[in-house]
């Protein structure tokens, strides 16, 4: 018997009434997504070379930030494209089958979670927003005026504990303000959680990043939810929001996620 | 490209990507943390999350070495590892 030379890659989970996989479309492995479709569900999925998708090269792969870069932006593709014309249930990035039975044995033990997946992000969006603030903006003017009867030490001391201070004042106004955004955002959202803050090195941006942000909205609220992020950012002039979207639902596909106010 | 929002327009409808690159951090965030995780047949030993930090970390250190060289200084952010007070 041949040995097996490829792997099936899982990209998302669709209504099986979804006939084939977008045209033209290709993903990980540069392979042409296809669809493996069951009796209710069906998954999108593509044949990758076990020669890069085995657990060993899989994971050297994951530690080259360039491939990990391109991985994650075909498995992204692949999903939003569906998601144009589906509903869909995104699969974590690197789930891996040997072959086709396998994979429609998954889609019918987890029918009853994808099912309700797919119910609970029907007609839904996920939208992002991050918020930033100008810590400089949020420090209190230094409203102590150098005195002179202070010994050059005293002063110094003085200086340095108003800053400490500031510096706590500041990031508690900083961390008052995402719960107010959050709130504010989360109460037209049906689920809504906070991704970690993302490190300035890697975001590239100044300042602090107090809410990293995902929001899932009904697509008829999609217009007042983007309105409300307009709003809070210009009621508070030291914080600048961002809004991206519209995202496959990623960070709703599970129900403990869900519930609104979560701190992930 | 998550959309920049300096003009202050109101009413401003939702922005689709229309053809920008996507902010890989972004990215990340969803594709390696969310999703639906079940248990493929080539499971990764180290657990997600380790590797999204693995990973994470040298892309820090390959940005930083561009950043020290680049910016003199920058912001540091107290928040940047979740300890938000």
């Amino acid at each position: 018997m041949r040995a097996k030379t490829s792997a099936i890659w899982l990209y998302a989970v669709v209504p099986a009434a979804q006939r084939g996989a977008p045209a033209g479309l290709t993903g990980v492995a540069g392979e042409p997504v296809r669809l493996i479709t069951g009796e209710r569900l069906s998954v999108l999925v593509g044949d990758v070379p076990l020669s890069d998708f085995d657990h060993d090269p899989l994971r050297d792969h994951l530690e080259d930030l360039r491939w990990l870069e391109e991985a994650a932006r075909a498995h992204h593709r692949v999903i939003d494209a569906a998601a144009r014309s589906s509903d869909v249930v995104p699969l974590r990035f690197a789930t891996l089958y040997h072959d086709e039975a396998a994979v429609r044995a998954v889609l019918s033990e987890r029918l009853e979670d994808f099912t309700s997946a797919l119910q609970r992000i029907a007609g839904r969006t996920e939208w992002g927003v991050k918020a930033y603030v100008d810590p400089d903006m949020l420090a209190a003017p230094a409203d102590e005026p150098e005195s002179d009867q202070n010994t050059p030490g005293t002063a110094y001391l003085r200086r340095r504990r108003a800053q400490r201070q500031g510096q706590r004042d500041a990031r508690q106004r900083a961390a008052q303000r995402a719960e107010e955004i959050h709130t504010a955002l989360a109460d037209l959202a049906v689920g809504a959680l906070q991704h970690p803050p993302q490190d300035a090195r890697l975001a590239a941006y100044r300042g602090w990043m107090i809410l990293n942000g995902s929001y899932l909205v009904d697509d008829e609220r999609a217009q007042e939810f983007a309105a409300a992020v307009d709003s809070c950012d210009q009621r508070f002039p030291e914080v600048r929001l961002e809004l991206s979207g519209p995202w496959p639902a990623y960070s709703f596909t599970t129900e403990d996620r869900e519930r609104q106010g979560e701190q992930s | 490209m998550s959309t920049a929002r300096d003009e202050h327009l109101p009413g401003q409808s939702p922005i689709a990507w229309q053809g920008q690159q996507i902010a890989l951090v972004d990215l990340l965030d969803r594709v390696l943390a969310g999703g639906v995780v079940i248990s493929g047949e080539i499971t990764l030993c180290i657990a997600d999350i380790d590797l999204v930090r693995i990973s994470l970390r040298a892309l820090v250190a390959s940005v930083r070495a561009g950043w020290d060289t680049n910016t003199a200084g920058g912001t540091a952010n107290p928040m940047a590892k979740g300890n938000i007070p």
